[in-house]
């Protein structure tokens, strides 16, 4: 099966740093898969570099096969590449419906939308709702409140419905429940699942084994730039996958990629 | 439901389908909570609140003098040129930068159409467009440095007000057009400042240009995906960049609108003080500020409203004329603005700290 996102000998570095060495990355269709690494290992800039947030040095991307050369998120975006950002990426003093639309804004038809370029707000407004009430976010109070005034779950809620009601092709989440508590988590977890179900696949980058190994099909063990080895979740212990990461311990054989 | 995220264009489609909707659930907070809320999503009735008790209080102290169509109108014409400046410094601060540029573009700007029009004989309408050419052109400067090159805009502006005041008064010779020389050779460089009578108001064009500036930004800003894009950038650049707004393109022409509008405001000089003068204008940088924070715009961007800078700027007029009609001494005016200004900033940060 040809992955539906592919990347080859991704070289990215900073300085004298060099985040990314000869890195290879494949996400297969429909599955999710799991990037776990140690601190500084470069999982971020890997994810980056087929995002379109940094541009790789070397290397190259492949999306269903196709070669592509993202040179902003923007790109990815329009090739129906979601992604979460451990940030977030959203303007705490916006409303939900403004950051769920924020850069695809719908306008209304007719002359108010063509000349005047007026939003659809009404639009906007239920479509953000559906969505929302789609993943089980019901406890948000108001479509048109500011984003800072939700929790931090809520939030996170609200950035996986972004990515989920856009993403047509890959969804990549960054860390989704580091600042999450346990409840919290509980809830993203369910919507990860509930994203994959309607056949699309996930990237999820975490330091949280539990739910790495809880939700992943296959785990990518990424170290010192590169990929140790893909391990299938069911077959290896956390603490093998720990000792992979650290260094603790060296891969028997590589699980096909 | 797998279709609609395949294609948001059929977005509606789900909306049929799906009973349950996410729903306002009321929570009582309290008086103090309710009136942090309401601030929170209209950030201009704080400036509103204070403008209609200043009128008020003065309209009670002064009777007729001041609560008349003729004194009212007479501050909206004191107050168009900040007016103007400060819709051009709230767009601005609005994305968290700030003009120090404002007044040096305004007057240069004006100084260009006069002399154009004077020195050079070019036709008034042309000298007109090439003023309003080159105040655009200072300001996408302005927005490149600071998008581009990513120099803090407190720096980029403050050295192009220099650079931009030098210019003016090194190109205009520091010499002054007279205003029976204009009203003569060309009376359209004072078109700002001719005056109609409704009823014993007393309006002018520029009055009439600045309330439909502030409207029309009001509206941009607030229903076009543009003017949502400009909040996005003050509040968290970041943020907005990697949902998708290209922060760089909307910074400058952030810059560049301010520049234009800024050169609006050179006009619109001219008609208010009759000739073209380069030594004219120079408080504006001043006055713009402040009545954007007046207004309750935030300068940490991201916040606030453009109607909030037009009570702004009306707030301080009602003083300025209030307080002269009761024959108090200016430094009043000064001193209860300064007090304004404290307070503003202070109902701002407490209006940040939202909790829920």
């Amino acid at each position: 099966m040809e992955p539906i996102l592919k990347g080859r000998n991704l070289v990215k570095r900073y300085g004298r740093v060099t985040a990314l060495d000869h890195c290879d990355f494949d996400l297969m269709p429909g599955e999710i898969l799991g990037v776990i690494g140690d601190n500084g290992a470069g999982k971020s800039t890997l994810i980056k570099a087929v995002s379109g947030a940094v541009i790789p040095d070397e290397g190259e991307v492949w999306l269903n096969g196709e070669p592509v050369n993202f040179i902003s998120p923007i790109d990815a975006r329009e090739a129906g590449i979601e992604t979460v950002y451990q940030t977030l990426a959203m303007s705490p003093a916006l409303s939900i419906a403004d950051n769920i639309f924020m850069g695809r804004e719908i306008r209304k038809a007719g002359f108010m939308g063509k000349w005047l370029r007026q939003l659809d707000r009404s639009a906007m407004e239920r479509f953000a709702r559906d969505k929302l009430s789609e993943l089980g976010l019901m406890t948000i109070q108001n479509i048109n409140q500011a984003v800072e005034t939700l929790s931090g779950g809520q939030r996170q809620g609200v950035a996986v419905a972004r990515a989920a009601a856009f993403g047509s092709k890959v969804i990549i989440l960054d860390e989704p429940t580091a600042a999450l508590g346990v409840k919290e988590s509980r809830k993203v977890l369910e919507l990860i699942q509930d994203v994959k179900s309607r056949g699309i696949p996930i990237i999820l980058i975490s330091h949280n084994m539990p739910h790495v190994f809880e939700v992943s099909d296959r785990i990518h063990i990424h170290r010192l730039g590169k990929r140790l080895t893909m391990i299938d979740p069911k077959d290896h212990s956390m603490s093998d996958a720990v000792a992979y990461m650290t260094g603790a311990k060296e891969p028997e054989q590589m699980v096909a990629a | 439901m797998s279709d609609t995220s395949q294609n948001a264009d059929k977005y509606e489609a789900a909306v049929s389908t799906s009973e349950q909707v996410a729903e306002f659930e009321d929570t009582h907070k309290g008086f103090v909570g309710q009136l942090q809320h309401i601030l929170h999503v209209n950030p201009s009735f704080v400036p509103l609140i204070v403008l209609v008790s200043a009128i008020v209080i003065f309209g009670l102290l002064l009777g007729s003098k001041f609560f008349s169509p003729f004194a009212l109108t007479l501050i909206l014409q004191q107050v168009q040129i900040v007016g103007i400046v400060a819709a051009a410094q709230s767009i601005v601060i609005l994305t968290a930068g700030i003009d120090l540029s404002v007044g040096a573009i305004m007057v240069f700007s004006s100084v260009i159409m006069g002399q154009f029009t004077f020195r050079y004989g070019i036709p008034v309408p042309i000298a007109i467009a090439c003023g309003l050419a080159v105040g655009t052109a200072i300001g996408a400067l302005n927005g490149w440095l600071v998008a581009r090159v990513k120099l803090p805009p407190f720096i980029v502006t403050l050295g192009m007000w220099q650079i931009v005041l030098a210019t003016n008064f090194l190109y205009s010779a520091n010499e002054t057009i007279r205003s029976q020389d204009i009203e003569k050779n060309a009376p359209l460089l004072q078109l700002f400042g001719s005056k109609f009578n409704v009823g014993g108001a007393v309006f002018t064009v520029g009055v009439v240009f600045m309330l439909c500036l502030i409207f029309v930004l009001a509206y941009v800003l607030r229903h076009t995906a543009w003017g949502r894009h400009v909040y996005a950038v003050g509040d968290d650049p970041e943020a907005a960049e990697l949902s998708g707004v290209n922060v760089k393109k909307t910074l400058i022409q952030v810059y560049a609108l301010a520049g234009l509008i800024c050169a609006f405001a050179g006009w619109a000089l001219i008609g208010r003080i009759g000739s073209v003068s380069p030594t004219s204008g120079q408080l504006a940088n001043i006055e713009s500020i402040t009545a954007v924070v007046i207004g309750g715009i935030s300068l940490f961007g991201g916040r606030g409203s453009i109607l909030g800078t037009l009570f702004g700027a009306l707030i301080v007029g009602v003083f300025t004329l209030g307080l002269r009609l009761l024959g108090a001494d200016a430094q009043w005016t000064f001193l209860l603005i300064g007090i304004l200004i404290i307070a503003a900033v202070a109902t701002d940060q407490w209006i940040r700290k939202v909790s829920g």
